[in-house]
């Protein structure tokens, strides 16, 4: 084959029809261009939501009650009530590894300062809580162990709590009345946005799991534990310790299933992780159909390209060229168009991404297999819709051709 | 006859089927051309000049008789057989001279090259695409596009571009068709030469005094041959071109 002579041909026609090779350029220009920026907007998500879940605390283990059936479908988390304070006693005093524990208690309810009233999100915890979440202060001070034993009813609360019941002025040594109860606010919690979930973690009210169940929740069960280990190494023989501890305090037989569950931060980002994926995939997919539209503009003018350049193709033929020439020619034309496309589509989603995460603070993420993916397929797309087309030209009679008018 | 044949024609026939009704636009014609003859077709619209030329140039294959080239039969060829044979034996010019547009006249001129077996480096398409421009006389105008060339220089491109080859038989369908006499004349002048060097050149042409120029006419009609006569009084295109040019000159010079 006369490869390096078609390649001149091609390149020459291309070279005469400026305006025209890169209009047609422009459909894979914009579908790789949508596929490289949806990937990175979608990659971006994920890894936003991975470094969430990191921001729940390091080597963390959440134990709940109630169970998960076999499918992974859970059935309430921690309306079971099957942890007991003992539990988590015995967690703390059993298990080793462990650095700290936080008993949870969490319920909803109406609150109350002088006439503003607020509904939250209300969470009975351990000091330990604090540590093991990586959520310090932003004013005031954490409840205590004391407060712990004497079920005080002082607490602290998240920004979006005190800013809709006190507004501007400091929540701190102000009495705020939860479900009816006055309680000591000693505390502001620093902001911590949105979770991964999309809940706002900033309205919630947070005070001694045993205040929340003597003088708000009632019941004497916990809906989990927070466990924090000294190192990831601890976390798998931790959860196995765990998981036995339990069965055995709740005398559950070999065979049968437990009644909590045992997660760990590992297993959580996996869950919220393959929602990201998800939805990556899905925006890969819009921009795979826009791709498939300029396949289909390459083919389009590659069509009336070789009807208006049929004079052309009969000049060809007749100075010698064989069908297998025009073909390779026009072939050749379409796998440059979608391959240049691809290249500046490439640049183009770089730069949209990265002016995306400029001005409208999205999170990206570029990924080098997918700019790899992109350009073979932007290459192949050419050659998928430049066939038919390029057969069409190979196919013509000389005399025929000639005499196109 | 003592000279060598290379074209030679066995009752060859073109049927074209286009429907209902057969077009038979040749019907029955033999012949032979020796090599280095001059030879052009004349005859009335539709006498069936361009389906022979066709025939002829091995664009097209006759529909009954054979054709041989060089001895060798063409008739049975596939197209890609065909297509090796215009580019290794024969040279298309015609009369819309079908140049490639926005392409310069050397690029024109190269494309044979671009299809034929050799393996050429940019280098030296360029330099044989130069020689055999400034052989027709258009040295210095090989960056050109067609757009910026005259008519009878346009032909002079596709007569270079029908020679890169170095064909033994250039074929031509009215040449000059599109061309002014003086033109006309300068364009024959360069068939001439080329004649004169031992190229083979059949060409059709609608007008009396073109035909002159070659050494043998054959007028054509309803399909068949009618004359087949060697010309009397040849014209020399350097002859003809400075009768040309000597009228024009009076023409200027008259108001002095
Ligand atoms: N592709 C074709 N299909 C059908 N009929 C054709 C075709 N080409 C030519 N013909 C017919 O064949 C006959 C001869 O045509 P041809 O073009 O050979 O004539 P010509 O001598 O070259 O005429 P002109 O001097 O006008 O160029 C005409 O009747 C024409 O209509
Ligand atoms: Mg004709």
């Amino acid at each position: 084959m006369k490869i390096l002579s078609t390649l001149k041909i091609a390149f020459r026609a291309l070279r005469r029809n400026k305006l025209r090779s890169v209009l047609t350029a422009l459909g894979i220009i914009i579908g790789v261009g949508a596929v490289i920026a949806m990937v990175s907007i979608g990659n971006g998500a994920k890894s936003q939501v991975e470094s969430q879940i990191a921001s729940l605390g390091e080597n963390v283990i959440l134990i709940f009650s109630g169970s998960v059936t076999a499918s992974g479908v859970h059935t309430g988390w921690g309306s079971a009530g099957t942890l007991k304070i003992e539990d988590a006693e015995a967690i703390r005093r059993e298990v080793p590894g462990v650095v700290a524990v936080s008993d949870e208690i969490v319920s909803t309810g109406q609150v109350s300062a002088g006439n503003q009233n607020w509904f939250t999100r209300i969470y009975g915890e351990s000091p330990e809580y604090f540590d093991i979440r990586k959520w310090p202060l932003e004013d005031g001070a954490s409840f205590t162990a004391q407060d712990v034993r004497g079920a005080n009813k002082v607490c602290v609360i998240g920004a979006t709590t005190a800013r809709q019941i006190f507004g501007s002025s400091s929540p701190l040594g102000q009495i705020l009345r939860i479900k009816g109860v006055p309680f000591l606010i000693t505390g502001v919690l620093t902001s911590k946005g949105l979770s991964p979930q999309g809940t706002d973690q900033d309205d919630i009210i947070i005070m001694p799991y045993t205040s929340a169940m003597k003088r708000v929740v009632g019941g004497t069960t916990l809906r989990g534990i927070d466990v924090q280990v000294g190192s990831p190494n601890d976390l798998d023989p931790a959860q196995q310790q765990i998981t036995a501890l339990l069965r055995q305090r709740h005398n559950i037989r070999p065979g049968r299933d437990d009644d909590f569950t045992v997660r760990n931060q590992q297993e959580i980002a996996e869950t919220a992780t393959a929602t990201a994926r998800v939805m990556t995939l899905l925006l890969a997919a819009i921009a795979c159909v826009s791709l498939v539209v300029g396949g289909i503009g390459i083919m389009n003018i590659m069509l009336v390209s070789v009807t208006e350049r049929t004079r052309e193709i009969g000049v060809r033929l007749a100075v010698g060229a064989h069908g297998r020439d025009i073909l390779t020619q026009f072939l050749i034309e379409a796998v440059t168009l979608s391959a240049i496309g691809g290249v500046i589509g490439i640049l183009l989603g770089l730069g949209t991404s990265r002016l995306l995460s400029i001005f409208a603070h999205w999170p990206t993420l570029i990924s080098i297999p997918s700019i790899v993916a992109a350009f073979f397929v932007s290459a192949a797309v050419g050659i998928f819709f430049g066939f038919y087309p390029a057969r069409e030209a190979a196919r013509l009679d000389p005399i025929e051709a000639l005499r196109y008018e | 006859m003592a000279e060598q044949v290379v074209v030679r024609l066995e009752d060859v026939h073109k049927i074209y089927r286009t429907g209902e009704v057969d077009v038979h636009a040749v019907r029955g014609v033999s012949l032979e051309i020796g090599k280095g003859e001059f030879v052009a077709f004349m005859g009335s619209s539709g006498s069936g000049k361009s389906t022979l030329m066709n025939i002829l140039g091995c664009l097209d294959r006759p529909s009954r008789g054979r054709y041989l080239l060089d001895g060798i039969d063409v008739s049975g060829l596939a197209r890609d057989e065909l297509a090796d044979i215009r580019n290794h034996k024969l040279g298309f010019v015609f009369q819309s001279f079908n140049l490639l547009a926005r392409t310069s006249a050397r690029e024109n001129v190269e494309l044979p090259l671009l299809y034929g077996t050799h393996r050429l480096t940019s280098k030296e398409l360029t330099a044989r695409a130069d020689k055999v421009l400034e052989s027709v006389g258009l040295a210095g105008r090989e960056a050109h596009h067609p757009s910026q060339l005259s008519g009878g220089q346009q032909q002079r491109v596709a007569i270079a571009r029908a020679l890169i080859n170095e064909p033994e038989v250039v074929l031509a369908d009215e040449p000059t068709g599109n061309l002014d006499s003086r033109t006309s004349a300068e364009i024959m002048g360069v068939f001439q030469s080329l004649n004169e060097r031992g190229i083979t050149i059949i060409m059709v042409t609608h007008e009396a005094d073109i035909a002159s120029y070659a050494r043998r006419n054959i007028v054509m009609r309803d399909g068949l041959v009618q004359y087949d006569q060697p010309v009397k009084q040849r014209f020399s295109a350097a002859g003809e071109a400075r009768k040309l040019s000597d009228s024009v000159a009076l023409e200027v010079e008259a108001p002095t």
